[in-house]
Formats: structure tokens, sequence, C-alpha cells
């Protein structure tokens, strides 16, 4: 008998069944339905232990076939489609949609009609990353943070939907410009907005950027190198949280970004605690940004192109019941002029006519760079419409960073990646 | 670089250079595609070390069919180039580039997802997007938009066009 | 099937009510009334939020329109500790099988809520990729309307269901 197979004393393992008690690992499934998984996304971890050994991501839980309705749709309907694809960042969708049809007709939108898309951009980048915040904060176990976040957010909302109609996927950035000018105390609603938001964001630094707790849980999880994050085609607050500055709206500029004075943020720790500071950055600069858009719109100015061809026929205004054609439009249409009412007919149900050719796009959203591949066939329905979402891409690298750490940790990194799902399965 | 400076350089060494609006493609053969993605990234002048986007455009009746399109970007030199390849319809099969470029793995398996193309040599080619037993490829122009089973108590809805309410 | 008469949300007896109780016998409703009542104070959604709903979902249970006035703050992630599904946002194909496998795990009462058009209908997606309406997976009992619908939807919709819950006998 040799020593492994010698009968052990009473209470203590032999040493061969302790050897395969660890050989065994586990495959646990996560997902799709988890509170923490920010979304449909299922993940297969097998684990020996607490310890990742591999991670396989499975999407496909909110495939919409956005892509393939685009092509039965005309041109303007496209909008309405694509806002609803990355749902977290509606108005990024819509401006590198139109941005796209935009480049194959040729022309550009009016400068006021550029400085709301910037503007609302803008916010929207604040809004989604309070929901990132808020959203972190809960999965992590820091719960009032979500309150926090979310009561932002609502004020972002609120301005939204004084400006466009909606809360979300608004539809409001058409092709050739936007689609109504903000309402007259818009401005004002947007400054006392300014006026508190920074002092919320030192709030939110205030109880988690040194709390021991967050930094425990996020410093040196999930680590990706700028090398790695480049080769796996990571964008956005993932990739300048390892070092490079790379920003679409620095190197590529669109819709009038070069003229605005803001920083690109980026940070050298490479973990999850960097993409923290990044974005926590990011909504400062984004408010710089809104600012300085502020004092742009002090002069008023056309918000939709004048090419009768391409413009969006209608004059939408606020009324009793929400926001609708302006019954000086309708009137106009239904009783003064015979060829206003065709034509507003004609661009309604058959749209815009693009020539034929083929453009990409790309545009800064809050998870990286989303670009926007159109062709068009030279009718008036898209040939075909591809999304580069960048949360699509970010996930690629969820197994580098996640294997070798705890299980506890996968929530971490997912959090910090930011995925919206929507995005990721269009 | 700007798309004409890109195209005149690419233009040396694979001659199907278009520029229009602003932006340079280039169209290679299925045999020489690797070796081209290899030299933009490495020639100094180009610099295409970021893959944006792999997709496929679907063009029935004509021949190439299907048209598979690679987004190329600088991170140094922040200029851009497409490169397409034409695959026809009864060998939809292109090399796959996560060799050069690993983040042209989920890109790949979308596109054959949504299209059927194959690429091969990619490590783990299965659908990602759709249910790994759906039958079909979505995305090509011959397949309807709409009208599938939903798979519970039998209960068929007929395409948009087709609905009599 | 008797109308409903709500004026406003007073619960005052209806005349469909009073005769019910005649009916049935004293005891019985008051166990009846006593055993709605509770079910419907303290209803546990589980989390099943999918796309943009699940957003508005969330800002209905967070501060400003606040869900646990009725109850409700608390998303169970088990859906064997829940008694309410909210169905918000689209349910795609792969989908449909988890939901109906996330159905079957909740106990006995349960509810479902479904929320947004594309749960209720198929939405604006009438394609091969999206479920047309996820009653044809679970029953539904209320059906909210939008694209996202507001908070304020969503909240008088779970009140409808609340009175729902309320009437049904407990047996």
């Amino acid at each position: 008998m040799t020593a492994d197979r010698a009968p052990s004393p009473a209470g203590e393992p032999s040493a061969a069944s302790t050897r395969e008690i660890r050989r065994e690992t586990m495959l646990i499934n996560m997902g799709p339905q988890h509170p923490s998984t920010h979304g449909v996304l299922r993940l297969l971890l097998e684990l020996d232990g607490e310890t990742v050994l591999s991670c396989t991501p499975i999407v496909g839980y909110l495939h919409t076939g956005i892509e393939k309705n685009t092509e039965y749709r005309t041109w303007q309907q496209g909008v309405t489609f694509v806002t609803r694809a990355d749902y977290l960042s509606p108005f990024f969708n819509e401006v590198g949609y139109c941005l796209a049809v935009e480049k194959l007709l040729g022309i550009e939108a009016p400068p006021r009609a550029q400085v709301l898309r910037v503007l609302f951009c803008e916010m929207n980048r604040i809004a989604s990353h309070l929901v990132w915040l808020a959203t972190s904060g809960l999965e992590l176990g820091a719960v009032s943070v979500m309150l926090y976040g979310f009561r932002e957010r609502e004020r972002i909302l609120d301005i939204f939907e004084a400006a466009t109609g909606l809360r979300m996927n608004h539809a409001y950035v058409r092709i050739g410009g936007v689609v109504m000018d903000l309402p007259d105390d818009g401005l004002d609603s947007i400054g006392d907005f300014l006026q508190t938001m920074p002092g919320r964001i030192d709030e939110y630094e205030s109880l988690l950027t040194q709390n021991p707790i967050w930094i425990q849980r996020n410093l040196g999880v999930g680590r990706l190198s700028a090398k790695d994050a480049l080769a796996v085609g990571v964008t956005g607050p993932t990739l300048r949280a390892a070092g490079p500055a790379r920003d679409v709206r620095r190197d590529e500029p669109y819709s009038g970004y070069e003229t605005y004075d803001f920083d690109v943020v980026t940070s050298d720790g490479a973990d999850c605690y960097a993409r923290y500071l990044v974005r926590i950055g990011e909504m400062r600069q984004s408010l710089r940004i809104v600012q300085q858009c502020v004092e742009r719109l002090r002069e008023p100015g056309p918000v939709m192109v004048e090419d009768p061809k391409v413009r969006w026929p209608a004059h939408l205004e606020v009324g009793p019941d929400g926001i609708g054609n302006s019954p000086r439009y309708i009137t106009h249409i239904m009783e003064e002029s015979m060829e206003a009412l065709i034509h507003h007919f004609k661009m309604v149900t058959e749209g815009v006519s693009v020539p034929p050719g083929e453009v990409y796009v790309p545009v800064e959203s809050p998870r990286g760079e989303l670009g926007f591949y159109v062709v068009s066939d030279g009718g008036n329905r898209p040939y075909r419409v591809k999304m580069r979402d960048p949360s699509f891409v970010n996930l690629q690298a969820t197994p580098q960073m996640v294997e070798g750490g705890l299980v506890a940790d996968v929530i971490a990194v997912i959090a910090s990646i930011d995925p919206v799902l929507g995005g990721v399965d269009r | 670089m700007n798309a004409a400076g890109i195209a005149d350089r690419v233009r040396m060494s694979y001659p199907e250079v278009v520029v229009s609006r602003e932006e340079a493609s280039v169209s290679v053969g299925r045999d020489e595609l690797l070796a081209a993605l290899g030299s933009f990234r490495d020639d100094p002048g180009l610099r295409l070390d970021f893959l944006s986007s792999v997709t496929a455009t679907d063009r029935p009746g004509v021949d190439p069919r299907f048209w598979v399109v690679y987004e190329l970007s600088s991170t140094e030199l922040h200029h851009r180039l497409r490169v397409k390849v034409g695959v026809s319809d009864e060998d939809p099969r292109v090399p796959s580039a996560t060799g050069l470029f690993p983040t042209a793995d989920w890109h790949e398996r979308e596109t054959y997802d949504f299209f059927g193309v194959v690429f091969d040599g990619h490590p783990e080619l299965r659908r990602i997007l759709l249910p790994d037993d759906w039958e079909g490829w979505p995305l090509r122009k011959t397949e309807e938009l709409g009208g599938v089973n939903t798979r519970f108590h039998g209960a068929f809805i007929p395409p948009v066009d087709r609905r009599t309410s | 099937m008797p109308v409903e008469r709500l004026e406003g949300f007073q619960t005052d007896r209806t005349a469909e009510e009073g005769e019910e109780e005649f009916k049935r016998g004293l005891l019985l409703t008051t166990l009846d009334k006593a055993v709605g009542w509770a079910r419907k104070q303290s209803m546990w959604p589980v989390t099943f939020g999918l796309a943009c709903c699940a957003i508005e979902m969330m800002a209905t249970g967070a501060g400003d329109y606040d869900l646990s006035r009725w109850g409700m703050e608390l998303f169970r992630a088990s859906p064997r500790q829940a008694d309410l599904m909210i169905v918000a946002g689209r349910v795609s194909q792969k989908m449909a099988p988890v939901l109906r496998t996330v159905y079957d795990q909740m106990p006995e009462p349960k509810w479902v809520i479904s929320m947004g058009v594309c749960a209720s209908a198929g939405g604006m997606f009438t394609n091969y990729a999206v479920v047309q309406g996820v009653d044809t997976i679970v029953p539904v009992d209320i059906y909210v309307p939008g694209c996202p619908p507001k908070p304020e939807m969503l909240m008088y919709g779970i009140l409808r269901l609340h009175e729902k819950v309320r009437k049904e006998p407990a047996t």
C-alpha cells in the first residue's frame, strides 16, 4: 500500500480525496436573466472554486433585426429604428445615421442644427454615464448611488421631454438638421441644470472616489492593457482608461466638434477604477461643451436645411396633447395650398431619394466608436445599414479581463465596460 | 493623408481604388485579401492598424453576389480606408482576418450569421446573434422580413404587407 | 361579464361586489378581501428588464416615481421569490424560451404585466427576430402601451393590476 492509499486517521481528509476535490471545476451559467449583467447578457463561466478559469459571453438575446428592418422603410423612418438600438444613447444613433445619409446626399445641416445636435449629444452622454454610475453602484452594493444617478437623470430627461416630446428614443435628429427648435424656456432650464450638476458630480466623487470599499472592488480589477485593447478593437472609456487618447471627436471631428474647447480624459490604470475616473471626467467635460453650446444658441437661426427635396416638411409645436404639427401648418396644407399638401404627402410616404454610394461615418458614443456603414442604391429606401456598435466589440474583451480573477470581479468588469445589449444585439 | 493621397498610395499595389465622398475604397481579390490587409497595416505611410468593422452587402442576381467590407483606420494618422472583397453565391468563402486583427472574431461571426459567408481559418465560426438552430441567413435580400412562427401555441403572424387588419 | 365601475380609485363596494358577498357568505368574503388586500399590498416584481422599457422601469423604481409607495421597490432577482413579472422590452426569438422558463419558475399566484408595445404586440419590429406579443408565450394580465411608456403610465398599469388582484377571489 502506498502512502497515497493509506487509510487516513478519522477526521482528516486523505491526500487522494483532497486532490480529487480540487480537480473538479464548475460550469455556471450567468444570465440572460440576471440583475447584474446590464441587460440580457449570458456568460458561461468555468469556475474552480471562486476563480474564473474561462468565460464565454453569449449574446443575441435582444436581437431585433433593426438592420434588416431599415431596408424596408424610407430613409427618414430609418431614424426611428436606429435610435432604439443603443437605447441609452439614442441621440448618438440618430446623429450617426443622419450624418451618414447627409454625406451620401452631399449636404450639411445648418450651423444651429449642428450646435443643437452637439448639445443634445453631450447631455445624452451625461445621462448615459449617470445610468452607468447608478447601475454599477447598485451592482457593487452602493445602492444610494442608484437613486442619486436616476435623480439627476430625471432632470436631463425633463429637458429632453420639453424639447423633443419624449424621454427616450426621440427621433429628434432628422436628415438635414433637427426637427424642432428649443422651446422658449429651453436655454433657461439648461442653464439651471448647468448650475446644479457640477455640485452633484462632486457629491458622487465624495461618496465613491476615496471610498475604501469602492477602491478595493475596482482597483486592480479587470486589467486590459492598451495593446490588448487596440488588438481586440476596444474603444471609448475602456480604451482611454489604459492610456491612448483616442476619441472620434478629436481625431475625426464631425458636427463642429473641432471648434469646441474640451479635453479628452485619459488615465493610466487600465482597470475598473481608472474607467470610473475617466467617465466621471467625461461628465465634467460634457458640461463644458454644453456651456459652450448654450452660448452659441443665443442667436436664432434655421434648424433644418431649406432644400424642399430633403427637409422634413412638418412644422412641429407643443400643443395641449404633446408635440404635433402646429395648427398654422395644418391650416396651410389643408386649406391654403394644394401643392404643399401634395409635397407633404410625398415627402412623408416616399421620402428622400439618396444618390447611390456607400459611406462610413463614426461618432463618439458614450461607449466608444459608433460607426454607420450605409449603402444606397439610388432609391428612397436604404440598401444596407450596418451599425458598428461599440458595446459589441468591447464585450469581446471580457474573457481577457475576467479570466484568472474571482467571480465577484466579473460583475465589476461587466459594469466597467458599460455594455448596452440593445446595441450589441441590434 | 486625405482620401486622394491614400488612393494614390494604395493604387500602386492594388489598382481598383475608388474615391467617392472623400472616402477611399479598394477592391481586392479573395486570395490577396490577407496580404493586402497586412501591407496596409505595415506600410509606414498608411499605418492602418485598427479594424473598425467587418460586414457584407448582398446583391442578388449580380456576380459577385456578396461584398465583404472591411473598415480600416489608423490610430496615429487618423485616416480611413475601406477594403472590399467580392465573393460569389456558389462559393461564399473568405479567409479570416482574425490572424491579423483579433477584433475580427465577432464581426466575422455576425457576418456569417446574417449572410452565410464562411470565413476560413476562423477559430470558432458559429452563429452569434440568432438562435443556434436558426435556419436561413436573414439579411440576404432573398429572405423575408417577417412572418415567422413564434414557436409557442402555434401562433403565426404574417408579415406586415400581407396582414388583413 | 360585469363592467367594473371605478370612480377614480375609490374602493367602495360596487353593486356587483355586494351581490357576490351575499352569495358567498360573510366569512369567506372577509377572507377574500383580506387575501386580496395582502396580495396587492406588496407585490414583488422579478427583474425582467430587456431593453429601453427596462430603463423606464428602473426610473419608476427610483426616487422620482417611487414604486416603494406600493411596496414594490424590491425587485427580486430570483423568480422563485417573486409574484409579478413585468416584461419590459422587446422579446427576441432567442429569449422566448428563457421567458417561459422564468414564468414557470414563479410560484402561484403570479401575474404578468406586458410593458411597452414591443412586449404587447411586437411594437415597430414586425420582423423575423421579435416575438409579436408575449401573450403568445405567457398569459398577460395588463398591457401597458408606449414606446417606452412614461413611468406614470407604468404606475397606472400597476395600480389597475392591484385593483384587479384585490378583487380576485382567494380560492
